[in-house]
């Protein structure tokens, strides 16, 4: 399968479950005169559709998948987690416990780097930024346990 | 004329009294510094420091947050250039031939030219705004729904059309950018839409997670794996200066950059994001060589820089004059305004002309404070790319977290960003732009209304758009760059973009 092809297909299931989900969320269609809240997706979800076969009927000549270089894959899903772990823990931890945590483990572990320089960039990081946002601009960062 | 120089210098008593100042240099240098931190862009900047200014009086805390605003549309340039990383989402075109620049160790010149367009077109702009801001308002008044539906439609036709890439793939990905604008409450009817009970989503998709995704987290996600990972550069002092050849090739697109960019800022809509999309597109389209775009062009940093600065004032215009905001970041500056009591609109120049002028004046000295503070401090940013690269992305990160967190205080906006990036990171690897995905996002909730209020107006007939002379002679050309795009194609010849989007394969290869 060439990338087109893929994305071309991508495209176009993604219009269709657009056009589903309009239905099974009963979002009224509207007359021309009065166009409903699902006129405009409804349109753009079709413009998508035929766009994506498009793709698929002229893509027989591009790279194949796995030509397109995947290879830092396992860097990649470390961060996505690392971003997945803030999401969850910023207002749960608070904002320097969790920081602190994802930049520790993005230096210490999925980028190996000496334990001081580890420790010393975590907390730094966490600290400074808070105290820059929080404390100078006052925005109000989530506090967790223990006021941290 | 000598009742404007007469105002004018009203105001200069008013912006260059030392309190103003003050506040007008603090302004300028927090601005440079949001626009520098990646993810922090002006929109979370002024919203942000909006509690800051409760204590100020009414023109000091409006000339701070105008400061904020045009300080990190200064500002945005820098992580643009020297990582690839927007400020804001308006240094999204600066990326592409800046950082390329600065991958041949001329990161120093595009960061001063960038700085030196953005003066020029600030200054240059705000004399725009003083003199013609009546006229051009009353212009941009005349337009009723179907004009602006049809200059919007052409504005992505105009985006697909310049992409390097295929236009279709552009055209694509301008549709799923407004079908994810879709997100959130409908305008008109009030029903949710594809919300599945997340209250947050019920404003819709934010610009900021969304840019920031596409482009900041993306870009990490690509290159913090890779083997080698970003060169850093380190230029002499001297790498600094832009050569003679590049101030040449630099003079007519910032000059451009500067009129387009005032003129699309006082059309409502995201203008400074809207204008270096299209300055970019039109410096493309004018150079001699159009090849080099993507590669390292300056003309492609000195037209968007100059284009976003410049649109920046022209959204004062509609703003000051009229009371009605053109997109996001003046949305904010009207609220702030409210909360301080004054009312922008016709009667606010007769009424607070102290203000109005003050205000005015303060431009002219901010743009000048902005100057003196990057020019000398360029060098202070490009030592940003001498930290090496395993310290320097959790950082980034951890700043567009803060930043995307921080607009709304919602780790719903953390998840977006998280998806964006993840989406950014597959749709590069699968040659697709991203650029159309955020100007659909941004452009989706004006062209559904346009189209809605079209339909209303005549009474759901389509041909409105053809009686309508300005509408027509729009969507004229947005077909005409269609075919031309389509003609290219059947002959199947390899035009100045086709040519691009093969060299930019073969640099990757």
């Amino acid at each position: 399968m060439t990338t087109e092809r893929v994305s071309g297909v991508a495209l176009a299931l993604l219009a269709l479950a657009v056009l589903e989900e309009a239905r099974r969320l009963k979002l009224p269609l509207g007359t021309l005169a009065t166009p409903g809240p699902a006129y405009m997706p409804a349109l753009l979800a079709l413009a998508l559709l035929l766009a994506g076969v498009l793709i698929v009927a002229l893509g027989r000549d591009a790279t194949t998948l796995g030509a397109a270089g995947w290879h830092e894959w396992r860097h990649t899903l470390a961060i996505v987690i690392v971003c997945a772990f803030v999401a969850l823990a910023l207002e749960r931890l608070g904002y320097r416990l969790t920081i602190a945590l994802a930049c520790a483990f993005l230096l210490g572990v999925v980028e190996r780097k000496g334990l001081v320089a580890t420790f010393l960039f975590s907390v730094g990081m966490a600290a400074g930024t808070y105290y820059l946002f929080d404390t100078l601009l006052r925005v109000q960062l989530p506090r967790g346990p223990f006021g941290l | 004329m000598l009742e404007t120089l007469a105002n004018l210098g009203l105001g200069f008593s008013v912006a260059l009294s030392p309190p103003i100042l003050f506040y007008a240099f603090v302004g300028c240098v927090v601005g440079t510094l949001v626009g520098v931190l990646p993810g922090v862009g002006p929109l979370a900047g002024i919203s942000l420091l909006l509690p800051a200014t409760f204590g100020l009086d009414a023109t000091r805390a409006i000339v701070m947050l105008a400061g904020i605003y045009y300080g990190a549309m200064y500002g945005g340039s820098t992580t643009s250039i020297l990582m690839r990383i927007p400020g804001e989402a308006a240094s999204v075109m600066t990326c592409i031939d800046g950082y390329a620049m600065a991958r041949k160790g001329r990161g120093g010149a595009a960061l001063a030219i960038a700085a030196v367009g953005s003066y020029i077109a600030g200054t240059v702009s705000v004399v725009g705004l003083m003199f013609l801001a009546p006229p051009l308002a009353a212009f941009a008044l005349r337009f009723g729904p179907p004009e602006y539906l049809a200059l919007l439609l052409l504005g992505l036709f105009v985006l697909a059309y310049m992409s390097s890439g295929s236009m279709l793939k552009s055209l694509a990905m301008a549709s799923f950018g407004l079908l994810l604008g879709m997100v959130g409450i409908d305008q008109m009817s009030g029903y949710f839409r594809f919300a599945y009970g997340v209250v947050e989503l019920g404003d819709g998709l934010g610009v900021v997670p969304v840019a920031v995704g596409l482009f900041g987290v993306a870009e990490i996600l690509a290159t913090a794996g890779q083997a080698t990972p970003p060169q850093v550069v380190k230029p002499r002092l001297r790498e600094l200066l832009p050569s003679r050849q590049e101030w040449r090739e630099s003079a007519a697109p910032i000059g451009r950059g500067t009129v387009l960019g005032f003129l699309i800022g006082i059309l409502p809509g995201s203008a400074h994001i809207i204008s270096s999309f299209v300055s970019y597109a039109v410096e493309k389209r004018m150079s001699k060589h159009p090849e080099q775009f993507g590669q390292g062009a300056v003309a492609g940093v000195a037209g968007p820089e100059s284009a976003n600065n410049s649109a920046t004032s022209g959204a004062m215009v509609p703003m000051l004059a009229l009371g009605v905001p053109s997109g996001p970041i003046p949305a904010v500056m009207l609220a702030a305004m409210m909360v301080h009591g004054v009312s922008p609109g016709p009667l606010l120049i007769q009424q607070q002309p102290e203000l109005f002028w003050g205000f005015i004046a303060s431009m002219y000295v901010g743009n000048v404070v902005l100057l003196i503070l990057n020019l000398p401090l360029v060098g202070l940013f490009v030592n940003i790319l001498r930290v090496p690269y395993p310290y320097l992305y959790p950082a980034i990160l951890v700043f567009s977290i803060l930043g995307v967190y921080a607009v709304n205080g919602s780790v719903v906006d953390v998840w977006i960003m998280l998806i964006m990036g993840v989406l950014g990171w597959v749709l590069r690897k699968l040659s697709f732009e991203t650029a159309p995905v955020v100007l659909g996002v941004v452009l989706a909730p004006m062209i559904e209304l346009s189209l809605r209020q079209s339909l209303a107006m005549s009474d759901g007939h389509y041909a409105i758009f053809l009686q309508r002379p300005i509408a027509a002679v729009l969507l004229g050309v947005g077909l005409l760059l269609v075919l031309l795009n389509l003609y290219s194609f059947v002959r199947r010849g390899l035009d100045w973009r086709a040519r691009l989007a093969l060299a930019e394969k073969g640099e990757e290869t």
